[in-house]
């Protein structure tokens, strides 16, 4: 739906994402605003936008599986965890940069997530979702067994910070400006690629596989496809976390990292790129909402122990996403494509 | 021959692994309950195992006798399961489906706090808890603790299987199952099904919580049981609660076997590894139902 007034008159006006010039000067602004960031806010906080970066890396490759596609995946967190070794082996071995290593490490997780998307072609629904349940375990094991010369086995793995002309990333700082535009080129690639003819048919594998099949959609091939670039997004992302935490062990990538990676996406609203921004940010701000309240409340609790205010965060954390769920369980991006409507009919929208 | 240490090695693992397979059965058929019933994956299952653990600790700490402990922890757990059901999960009735799964995730948060801020996770044991003594028959150890588990376990499958297949809300259940329309219009009441479902659930992870809170103490990892379960579901086929239990023992034997003979670590992983092959190779799982789609 447009706004009255504004017409699609060629055809790249009709595809192009950023329409009208107040549009333009929203992004730009936003952009603009969005790295000078840094210069204000405190460390703290920054780590913690540096993390919702990552995160949205991951999800929105989890958003292209899952969402797009609708092969629920539960192994996010371990294709994370090979593209992060993979980045700390070749910048520990190696030496080399990260603008090659990152690439690398995508590609590596990518080609392990095909090896466990090969059973989806026989199983979907919660028996994909127990397939890649099971690379969840087998990964971070053979991580903490095979050849623990170079992965450290269950010891943290150190990896170098990453440097380019000269500057060294190694605060949370200069981290920003190496995680911001590479989420930001992440999100564009994702947002074009799922309105594109591949993007096309995801979605109708997701709406009735056997229906994509007889319109001449290679289920398998798309499939494959759909769990390559997943696992892709998972390995980039999982190579800026090994530069960002610059120690890694197999902890950071469990099981319940993978279900949080599935439940941001259906915070924000399944088969949606700015729903994926919405529920990491959701989530991650609850999360750090959490540390704060919790120890407010322990206070006002006091009575119950000292224990109280280390209880209190999952139980916030898990009310405030029972309620969202319950009053919108379309997830933030239904909520957003509605004030959208609203507002591009105002005044006469009730 | 049975006075080989190898094959004395290979029962103990194998009377081990059985015990334990029989919890995880216990806690698989309360998820395939609810799957069955609403559709609905529980996540929140292992947590309500620690539930379990520890309001039956409580009981026994005040000093209750035992079988009163594990007769007022059902009656909890069947609580548990209804507020549950009635709190969370009754609001998401029609709505999509990975969102009411995502509700169980965020149950199984608030149920982990509720947890942490009355026990604060200390580790609680049972001690002497169950009487009785170890026997040992030609040198394989059978712990009091162990049959326990064998008894109260197989009196519960029994149980359950006359429950749903000869009594009138167990008809009513498998009804559900089939079709909620269908079922509707034949007079059962869905959302009565779906509180039931959940209540049988809840006693089947509670009775899981005591036994492996007796067995291996109450603390929060046990939580993590409740994968093992999720595994056995798959194992044995989404929809079949005899799947269900033969996934369980299944996988907490193989457990064992591997642990003890092959290498301790692999323990942890082996069941996923199994569990991969059994989806290549039949896609349903063992027992589950073949669907033939159509367009």
């Amino acid at each position: 739906m447009r706004p009255s007034g504004i017409f699609d008159e060629r055809y790249e006006d009709d595809i192009a994402i950023v329409r009208t010039k107040a549009h333009w000067w929203t992004l730009l602004i936003g952009l603009a605003l969005l790295f000078i960031l840094p210069l204000i806010l405190n460390n703290h906080l920054l780590t913690t936008i540096n993390h919702i970066g990552i995160v949205i890396v991951i999800c929105l490759g989890l958003s292209i599986l899952t969402g797009y596609t609708g092969q629920i995946s539960l192994g996010q967190s371990a294709f994370m965890g090979v593209g992060a070794y993979t980045t700390a082996i070749l910048s520990v071995q190696t030496g080399w940069p990260f603008w090659f290593a990152i690439p690398m490490s995508g590609l590596s997780a990518g080609t392990v997530g095909l090896l466990f998307g090969l059973p989806s072609l026989r199983i979907k629904g919660f028996y994909l979702a127990m397939a890649t349940l099971s690379a969840q375990f087998i990964i971070p094991w053979l991580i903490t067994h095979i050849r623990t010369d170079i992965t450290g086995g269950v010891f943290s793995l150190v990896v170098k910070p990453p440097s380019l002309w000269g500057v060294v990333f190694n605060t949370q700082f200069k981290m920003f400006y190496l995680i911001m535009p590479i989420a930001i080129l992440m999100t564009f690639f994702a947002k074009n690629l799922v309105r594109s003819g591949i993007g096309r048919a995801f979605i109708a594998i997701r709406d009735n596989d056997l229906a994509a099949e007889v319109m001449g959609i290679n289920l398998f091939r798309y499939k494959l496809l759909s769990f390559f670039i997943c696992s892709f997004f998972a390995g980039v992302g999982g190579a800026l976390w090994a530069y960002w935490m610059r120690a890694i062990s197999t902890d950071h990538f469990g099981l319940m990292d993978s279900v949080w990676y599935l439940g941001m996406i259906i915070t924000g609203g399944m088969g949606s790129t700015a729903g994926v921004i919405f529920g990491v940010t959701y989530i991650s701000v609850l999360t750090e909402l959490a540390k704060v309240v919790a120890p407010l409340m322990g206070i006002i609790f006091s009575r119950i122990g000292p224990g109280a205010e280390l209880a209190l965060q999952p139980i916030f954390i898990g009310l405030g996403i029972l309620l969202f769920l319950i009053f919108e369980p379309r997830g933030l991006a239904h909520r957003w494509e509605m004030f959208k409507a609203y507002y591009r009919l105002w005044p006469f929208s009730d | 021959m049975f006075d080989s240490v190898i094959v004395k090695m290979f029962l103990q693992f194998f009377i081990n692994g059985l015990m334990i397979g029989m919890v995880y059965a216990l806690i698989a058929i309360g998820v395939v309950i609810i799957f069955r019933s609403t559709k609905v994956f529980n996540f929140a299952v292992g947590d309500m195992i620690l539930v379990g653990g520890y309001i039956a600790w409580t009981f026994f700490n005040i000093g209750i006798p035992p079988l009163l402990v594990i007769i007022l922890t059902i009656v909890v757990g069947a609580l548990l399961g209804l507020i549950i059901d009635r709190l969370a999960m009754r609001p998401m009735i029609g709505q999509p489906v990975l969102a009411a799964i995502m509700v169980t995730l965020a149950t199984a948060y608030v149920l982990k706090g509720i947890v942490l801020l009355i026990y604060g996770g200390h580790p609680k044991l049972f001690s002497g808890f169950l009487p009785g003594q170890t026997f040992r028959v030609r040198g394989i150890v059978l712990t009091n603790d162990m049959l326990w588990i064998f008894g109260v376990t197989l009196f519960l499958f029994i149980l359950f299987f006359i429950f749903y297949k000869f009594s009138k809300f167990g008809v009513d259940m498998r009804a559900t199952a089939e079709d909620h329309q269908l079922a509707q219009t034949r007079g059962i009441r869905v959302r009565n099904i779906f509180a039931l479902s959940w209540a049988l659930a809840g006693v089947t992870a509670v009775v899981g919580g005591i036994l492996l809170g007796v067995k291996l103490s109450v603390h929060l990892p046990l939580a993590d049981v409740g994968l093992k379960a999720f595994a056995a579901v798959i194992f044995g086929g989404l929809e079949s609660i005899l799947g269900a239990l033969v996934g369980g023992l299944i996988i907490g034997i193989l457990e064992n076997l591997v642990g003890g003979f092959i290498e301790p670590t692999l323990k942890e992983i082996f069941p996923y590894i199994i569990l991969l092959l059994v989806l290549v190779f039949r896609p349903e799982g063992l027992f589950g139902l073949k669907r033939i789609e159509r367009l």
